[in-house]
């Protein structure tokens, strides 16, 4: 009919699925490597990962992480290392989630997390102090009054660094080159990235490429 | 003569006025203000609904079961708001303009017929709050006070903006209530009164006495266009033109008094809905006569308004389908669609449904002579146009 076509779509249209998502009480689920507030990691026997090198406050292109190192007490060491992050604070009323502190990190300390969700309603809030951006004694992150997750919202939250470049090393296949963390032991590879040849150690996606037939 | 003149086709004021009847024209004019507001929240829900439907979108859905009283809590809020009035505002004006918009809206609905004749505590009466002997003249002249409304918005809110967006406003108005008034003499010429109750009765019995089948389908549609450019509506809405002006004419407005016009702008478009399926779809009589020997509550009340109600909704629906689907007419598009399509369209049905209620055979001489007219008016008017592309050459 033409010019009356429109009116068939319009029609249609009230049949298909609605795209809109409740917000609060339904949530996308966050892509694996969503940029969301940070945690400072322990290793598996309670240890801070931070040791104070303020690598990640020298990247920082916001300029918002202030990072204090200290010796660590000889009795009662923080961290493994010979210094530990003695202040650590990120300002959220500046950080742009570039994560290049978390590629910065020499021992994987900061990662980002999914939660996203908080509304501070001063500037003293909007400063996460080291105490939390710490994980609890579970390995998990501190639950803020004015931060908005609920159970399983905190589950993957060190994704990025460990998908694209664990040490430093851009080339690694499904191999672990990771330390473990406290409360989720050593995380596995990604599911999609498989395991390099054994016989030519050639990385995946130059397999996937020779499969392909080119 | 004042009770006959009010009483029209009303039994009920034909009779000796004594208190009873008082009361009961009370509690009628209660029942249809009260019906009128609630079809108005319906409305704009339905409305918003609707068209978040055919938008994939949810729409309302926090204020009470499925949204249904976002409208109620919209309007409590607008009562809290500041009453803002501009400083160089002419202020009776100012404070006037809405209830001159809000108020002919209503009354327009008064006349419209929901069910047929029935009987309350012992009174036989219309299911109609006035059926006055001007009838159907009634809407028009309602119309035109809103137009009132609108155009003195704008100039008394002693702001430039408002000022053209009325004057944009009330040309459209009046330019679209010509169209309007042609058809609706259309309608009259067939059903032979002008009592809103006679142009029902005169459809009744089954859907082929339908005036939008007697009168050939044309006629309905020009109407149903005409009357969306009246309500300012999608496609025609260049009045508010929500997402390209500010508000047009009633930009200074807030709080209650442009809640006013919203209501109005709603009442409006359910008047005007009702006022087609009076005219054109035989406003409470039921398609091919069903049910219409049974008595009773539910043969005299229920089932009448239950064929209005079915019938409204359907024409609520189209005006949001309209509202989803088309573009905005550019100025000229609407005053080109008024004056050059849709007066000559009507007027040329006027004369062929005349000629035809004379005299079928006049309808040989008619004919031809509507053809003669419409290729001299088509003529004129490409010369027209011609001529002015040529002086914007030569400017």
């Amino acid at each position: 009919m033409g010019a009356l076509d429109g009116f068939k779509v319009t029609f249609r249209q009230m049949f298909l699925p609605r795209v809109t998502v409740q917000y609060p009480e339904e949530k996308r689920p966050k892509p694996d490597r969503h940029h969301g507030r940070h945690v400072l990691n322990r290793y598996e026997d309670g240890m801070e990962k931070c040791i104070g090198c303020e690598l990640c406050a020298g990247v920082c292109p916001a300029r918002c992480i202030y990072v204090r190192g200290a010796d660590n007490p000889p009795d009662a060491p923080v961290s493994p290392g010979e210094r530990f992050g003695f202040v650590y604070e990120i300002n959220y009323l500046r950080c742009i989630h570039c994560d290049l502190c978390v590629e910065a990190c020499p021992t994987e300390a900061i990662t980002e997390t999914k939660l996203f969700e908080f509304s501070f309603t001063n500037r003293q809030d909007a400063i996460y102090t080291k105490d939390e951006l710490l994980v609890g004694d579970d390995g998990k992150p501190r639950h803020l009054p004015w931060e908005h997750w609920g159970e399983g919202d905190d589950d993957i939250t060190s994704q990025w660094v460990r998908a694209t470049a664990p040490s430093g090393s851009a080339s690694f296949t499904g191999v672990v080159q990771w330390s473990g963390e406290l409360g989720k032991g050593i995380t596995e590879p990604e599911l999609d990235q498989t395991a390099a040849d054994e016989e030519t150690g050639e990385p995946w996606w130059v397999l996937s490429e020779n499969r392909g037939g080119r | 003569m004042l009770a006959a003149l009010l009483a029209g086709g009303d039994p009920l004021l034909s009779g000796k006025i004594d208190i009873g009847v008082f009361l009961i024209v009370c509690l009628k004019t209660f029942v249809t203000f009260a019906v009128l507001m609630v079809a108005v929240l319906f409305m704009v829900w339905f409305e918003r609904k609707v068209i978040s439907d055919m938008q994939n979108r949810i729409g309302p859905n926090r204020a009470g079961p499925w949204g249904l009283l976002q409208t109620l809590a919209d309007g409590i809020k607008l009562f809290f708001k500041e009453d803002l009035l501009p400083e160089r505002a002419d202020r009776r004006i100012y404070r006037l303009a809405p209830y001159l918009s809000a108020v002919p809206a209503f009354l327009s609905f008064a006349i419209v017929p929901i069910g047929g004749t029935v009987s309350v505590f012992g009174h036989q009466t219309r299911m109609q709050l006035a059926d006055p002997p001007v009838g159907i003249l009634f809407l028009l002249a309602m119309s035109s006070v809103a137009v009132y409304g609108v155009m003195l918005a704008g100039w008394s809110s002693g702001s430039k903006y408002p000022l053209l967006g009325s004057v944009r406003a009330s040309a459209q108005m009046v330019s679209y209530e010509a169209a309007l008034g042609l058809i609706v003499a259309t309608v009259v010429l067939v059903s032979g009164s002008l009592y809103t109750s006679d142009i029902v009765a005169s459809q009744s019995g089954s859907i082929v006495n339908w005036h939008i089948i007697r009168l050939g389908v044309l006629p309905f549609f020009l109407f149903l266009i005409a009357a969306t450019a009246e309500l300012n509506r999608p496609p025609f809405d260049l009045v508010e033109a929500e997402q390209e002006l500010v508000g047009g004419f009633h930009t200074e407005y807030s709080s209650i008094r442009f809640a006013l016009f919203f209501l109005a702008e709603f009442m409006n478009t359910v008047t005007m809905s009702a006022v087609i399926v009076t005219l054109f779809l035989g406003g409470p009589s039921a398609p091919f006569g069903i049910g219409e020997n049974i008595g009773g509550f539910f043969g005299d009340w229920l089932l009448p308004i239950f064929w209005f109600v079915a019938k409204l909704f359907l024409f609520l629906f189209t005006y949001v389908w309209f509202r989803a689907t088309l573009p905005r007419l550019r100025y000229d598009q609407l005053m080109d669609l008024g004056w050059k399509a849709l007066i000559p369209a009507s007027l040329a049905w006027l004369l062929v449904i005349a000629a035809i209620t004379i005299e079928r055979t006049y309808l040989l001489i008619a004919f031809p002579v509507l053809l003669l007219c419409a290729a001299m008016l088509y003529r004129s008017l490409a010369l027209g146009k011609a001529t002015v592309q040529e002086e914007d050459l030569h400017a």
